[in-house]
């Protein structure tokens, strides 16, 4: 007997959660079903609505003000700039305190761990006294074992861009780490706990002697910032404690991955999920699907009837009334490829692409890259077309990086994308099951 | 009239590094000049096959009679570049019992240990093979790192006196009547290490002999001098696996074709080749086609090729060469031999000889030969010992082997690292400072990094080709940032932002050949992490025009900060 539910969503990143949370809503039952870690994990943690346009003008200062002129067949475009800003202000409303920016609609510039500066709609708490479009000088420290980070070169890197403050940088070491390739949970878990570490002045706590080994530094910025290492679980204290001590605000720098404020996020994210009653099942892929053969006209899309995951070679039907496809895009391989071809490998759904596979890429890397937009059409329901721009099935829709027709990495829109498409395919999804 | 130097080399390949090693060791003063980075011609973008001979063993026996001897000596003197992988020829069913024959017994007349292995006996060395591969020839080919080999050649060139210039390129060939005595060059950020950012210069060397080294592109060199050198590049490809489907290197035993050859090359192994004339070594075509042939023509030999994932392909041109007149229609029929032309003997102006034509196996043998004839124009008697005298890096290779340190790296990285570094391991990876790993797919530390960047300046290629970092599976998505973050802070932020640039750019040269499955995949996560996380596509300190700050967010209000000013929003 299959496991039955109201609405069933495949994928577990930002746009799948947010779907499920959308549709738990509305008073129907809902499952989600995720294989892998989602995208979140390399990710920033910030959220992007729009920094530049399709045309790669910007930064935009305001993102909604760009969404109208966005080009048909865009996600925004999909859903129209209302469902963006209520699915922002849905996201505002799911993770608090947690993030901010909610109070402008302007974009912030957050700088970046190669000290460009990024523009973004909301940026975890923990970035919020960085903003490169705040004045106030800051210190930046990178600690000699993480190399991603290189605080001095960070600092001029921000006077190259324009940065309206002073920006210093240094290099120290962090105390308590002892091996040169600590992953960076060491780190957060070392701040989280305020182990006992050994300094050259004696035993005392990771907290203290990480302020201790930064104030010799200190000349007079008001504000102090970090790699993301900042803590894991209690990362908040963490930031308030080391602000304390030094006298300053202290924040954090996004880094790639594995990415703590993207870890952050997913675990609020999962939080809801669980508090909004939404049966999640992870660590399994969905692999197959079957339709119910029933149309009232042969035009007539199909139907998904049910959907097959493999739990451990078991396979086990999912039934549900309504489908969201959430899988992500190239990287989470909701999207993939082999040499002669580009396809979604769970409902076959259609991908636009250039027959040859010489026209997938341009030869400026940073280029407008054919590859970064491929995924699948959608209609303004969100359901994937076919190559007759017919709805492949009734009851399924797409949302997130699954979706083509945007490039997430030149139009910095990733997340808003995945938040206004999960939002929307969540909410239809519901009113779908009545 | 005093002149700069006696001997000029053009050319920082294999050859032109070979020969100043040579000439240097013999006492003689020596300058080189390279365009590029040393390896950035044919020498940089080869198969990495060290060559028993068995390739040339039924058709260029005096070749194959070279190959052999030469592949033994660096065994000796190069042993932390090469590994002793063997290899085999291996015979499907199509293929000729004649030429199997032929092969085996070629072998023999050359000197190169042959031993025939059945079908069972060759899966049981390479488990991956076909089937139906019917028998085998083991002989002893071998996988060598050009770029540690070339750029060992040039250390040890300077170790005895010589100077060597990379990106400094030969525009002018100075000519007095019948008389070549130097040439004009142009350093692209002055004379020394390479910084980026810096304004370029000319300089004239002036030189008792000049030495064209400068293979494929030894025509262009002449043509300043109204020289005609017959060159014929000829554009090969190889598509790179993201992992060693062999330990052996693998040949196809027939007469000759494309993609039939397989080299294990540290974390990978590398599909090859095909031979087809271009008529110029800097432009010609990088077809979809050429990289579909290797893997599907190969997977006759190892099946899993067809599934597999390939990381990026690159191309190179041999400096095929043949004497006027010979006429040969197919570049795969012209001889692998080199040619030494003595432009006073063939064309009536003195002071400069060319080489072109060869192997990167035979580059030491070349290099004695042409040495001697400098000498010989110069009057100098002088032995050759580059054949006896280790390479920095593979002094006392037993001894080092013996005595493993790990010196506290974890032991995969530390292994790797001292693989690379041969001799000079205990002398680069010792140090009191930390020593995270920067590059985590290729295993190179901050230690190693930095000695590459204290022998090349600010040049991250430079650095990539030194120590491997960036050339793993990530293709630099992950470790570039880091690699550029170690030029700071000996050079500015805006000379670590071009070399920074320069490498993603070049990484992607060859990535775009391997854009289908977990490659594609690999390529959008990288484009995400330096345009999404970093924004590095529309980096504000590259871009024209100034951004407005404090139009966008400033952040809260004055009771969220410390000092109490207000956010600008
Ligand atoms: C390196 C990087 C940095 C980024 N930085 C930012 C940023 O700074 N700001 C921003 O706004 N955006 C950023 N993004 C973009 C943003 O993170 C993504 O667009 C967004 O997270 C995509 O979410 P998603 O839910 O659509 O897909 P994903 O997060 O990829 O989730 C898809 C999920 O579906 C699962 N799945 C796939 N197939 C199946 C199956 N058959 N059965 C079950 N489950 C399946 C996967 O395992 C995965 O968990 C970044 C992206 C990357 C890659
Ligand atoms: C596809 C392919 C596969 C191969 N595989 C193998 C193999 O597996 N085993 C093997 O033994 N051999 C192999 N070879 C052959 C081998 O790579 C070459 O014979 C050898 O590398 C040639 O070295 P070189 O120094 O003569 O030329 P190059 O390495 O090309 O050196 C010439 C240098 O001159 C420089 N130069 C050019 N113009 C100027 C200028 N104006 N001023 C200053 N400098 C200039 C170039 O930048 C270049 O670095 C292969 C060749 C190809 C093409």
């Amino acid at each position: 007997m299959a496991i039955e539910d109201d609405v069933l969503v495949v994928g577990g990143g930002l746009a799948g959660t947010t779907a499920a949370l959308a549709a738990a809503e509305r008073d129907v039952q809902v499952r989600l079903v995720s294989y892998r870690q989602s995208t979140l994990r390399n990710a920033s943690g910030l959220i992007d609505i729009l920094g530049y346009t399709p045309a790669g003008d910007g930064p935009l200062v305001d993102p909604f003000e760009a969404l109208d002129d966005l080009p048909t067949g865009h996600p925004y475009e999909r859903v129209g700039s209302e469902a963006v800003r209520e699915a922002l202000a849905f996201f505002d409303g799911i993770v608090g305190d947690a993030y901010a920016g909610a109070h402008t609609d302007a974009n912030a510039l957050v700088p970046t761990h190669g000290g460009t500066v990024k523009p973004t709609a909301r940026y975890p708490t923990s970035t919020a006294a960085g903003l490169a479009s705040d004045d106030r000088d800051a210190l930046l420290v990178g600690f000699e074992t993480l190399p991603d980070f290189e605080a001095p070169l960070a600092a001029s890197h921000l006077e190259a861009a324009g940065a309206p403050f002073t920006a210093r940088g240094v290099t120290v070491r962090f105390p308590g780490i002892v091996r040169d390739d600590a992953k960076v949970t060491r780190y957060a878990h070392l701040l989280d706990h305020d182990e006992t570490v050994e300094t050259p002045a004696g035993e005392t706590t990771a907290r203290e002697a990480l302020a201790e080994t930064v104030r010799t530094h200190l000349e007079g910025e008001a504000r102090v910032g970090f790699p993301a290492v900042l803590g894991d679980d209690r990362a908040d204290a963490v930031r308030a404690d080391l602000g304390d001590r030094l006298g300053v605000d202290v924040f954090e720098v996004p880094m790639g991955p594995p990415s703590l404020p993207g870890i952050r996020l997913e675990d609020l994210l999962y939080e809801a999920l669980e508090a909004a009653g939404v049966r999640v099942t992870t660590g399994v892929p969905v692999v197959d699907y079957e339709t119910d053969g029933e149309r009232t006209n042969a035009t007539d899309p199909e139907r998904i009837d049910r959907v097959v995951v493999d739990r451990n070679g078991a396979e086990v039907p999912h039934r549900a009334t309504q489908y969201v496809l959430a899988t992500g895009g190239l990287v989470g391989k909701g999207v993939q490829s082999e040499r002669d071809g580009v396809f979604e490998p769970l409902f076959d759904c259609h991908v636009p692409q250039p027959a040859d596979r010489y026209d997938w890429f341009v030869d400026d890397v940073f280029g407008d890259q054919p590859y970064a937009r491929f995924g699948l059409p959608v209609d303004r329901d969100l359901r994937p077309l076919d190559a007759g721009d017919d709805p492949e099935f009734s009851n399924l829709r797409a949302a997130g990086a699954v979706l083509g027709g945007y490039d997430f990495a030149a139009e910095k829109s990733g997340s808003g994308v995945s938040l206004a498409t999960g939002y929307v395919a969540g909410r239809r999804a519901a009113e779908g099951c009545r | 009239m005093p002149r700069d130097t006696e001997v000029l080399v053009l050319g920082g390949g294999s050859t032109g590094c070979g020969i100043a090693r040579d000439l240097a060791m013999r006492g003689l003063e020596v300058t080189l000049v390279e365009r590029g980075n040393l390896t950035d011609g044919t020498t940089g973008r080869m198969h990495g096959l060290l060559h028993s001979g068995g390739r040339y063993a039924v058709s260029d026996q005096a070749s194959a009679t070279e190959c052999i001897e030469e592949n033994e000596i660096l065994r000796g003197i190069a042993g932390h570049c090469v590994e002793e992988t063997g290899g085999l020829f291996v015979q499907r069913p199509e293929d000729s019992d004649e030429y199997f024959q032929e092969k085996l017994e070629g072998c023999r007349e050359c000197g190169i240990p042959a031993r025939v292995l059945s079908g069972r006996e060759a899966r049981e060395v390479e488990p991956y093979l076909a089937d139906d591969v019917a028998r085998a020839i083991e002989v002893p080919d071998g996988a060598v790192d050009p770029f540690r080999l070339c750029v060992a050649n040039a250390i040890d060139a300077e170790n005895h006196g010589a100077r060597v210039e990379t990106h400094a390129e030969v525009v002018d060939l100075l000519r007095d009547g019948d008389d070549i005595y130097g040439v004009e060059v142009r350093h692209e950020s002055g004379p020394g290490k390479r910084t980026h950012a810096s304004p370029g210069t000319t300089e004239e060397i002036t030189a008792d002999y000049v030495v064209n080294a400068t293979g494929a592109w030894a025509g262009q060199i002449g043509a300043m001098a109204d020289l005609e050198i017959e060159v014929r590049p000829s554009k090969g490809v190889m598509t790179i696996m993201n992992v060693r489907q062999v330990d052996t290197v693998i040949n196809r035993c027939r007469p000759k074709g494309d993609a039939d050859i397989i080299v294990p090359h540290e974390t990978t192994a590398i599909l090859g080749t095909t031979d087809e004339e271009v008529s110029d070594p800097d432009d010609y075509p990088e077809e979809q086609w050429e990289v579909d042939q290797m893997i599907d023509t190969l997977s006759e030999l190892v099946p899993i090729l067809e599934e597999a994932r390939t990381i990026r392909s690159f191309w190179g041109v041999r400096p095929l060469y043949e004497p006027p007149g010979t006429g040969t229609q197919d570049p795969t029929d012209i001889t692998r031999d080199f040619f030494l032309l003595d432009h006073a003997d063939r064309d009536g102006v003195a002071g400069m000889s060319s080489i072109v034509g060869g192997k990167f196996t035979t580059y030491r043998a070349m290099a004695e030969e042409i040495a001697d004839h400098v000498c010989d124009k110069l009057g100098v008697t002088a032995s050759c010992s580059t054949a006896d005298e280790p390479l920095p890096g593979s002094e006392n290779i037993e001894t080092l082997e013996a005595g493993m340190d790990d010196f506290g790296l974890r032991s995969p990285v530390a292994r790797r690292s001292t693989q690379r570094l041969g001799s000079r391991a205990s002398e680069v990876l010792e140090t009191d400072e930390p020593n995270p790993v920067i590059c985590q797919c290729e295993g190179v530390t901050r230690a190693e990094i930095r000695d590459a960047i204290s022998q090349s300046g600010s040049d991250l290629n430079a650095v990539r080709i030194r120590t491997r970092a960036s050339m793993g599976n990530c293709q630099g998505g992950f470790c570039c940032q880091n690699m550029a973050n170690e030029l700071h802070p000996t050079y500015d932020e805006e000379t670590v932002r071009e070399a920074l640039d320069e490498l993603f750019q070049e990484r992607w040269k060859g990535e775009r050949h391997a854009l289908w499955g977990e490659q594609l995949s690999q390529a959008m996560l990288n484009y995400a992490l330096h345009a999404t996380t970093m924004n590095r596509d529309h980096d504000p300190a590259s871009a024209t025009g100034d951004v407005d700050f404090a139009a966008f967010d400033g952040g809260r209000t004055a009771s969220d900060r410390v000092d109490g000013t207000q956010g600008a929003d």
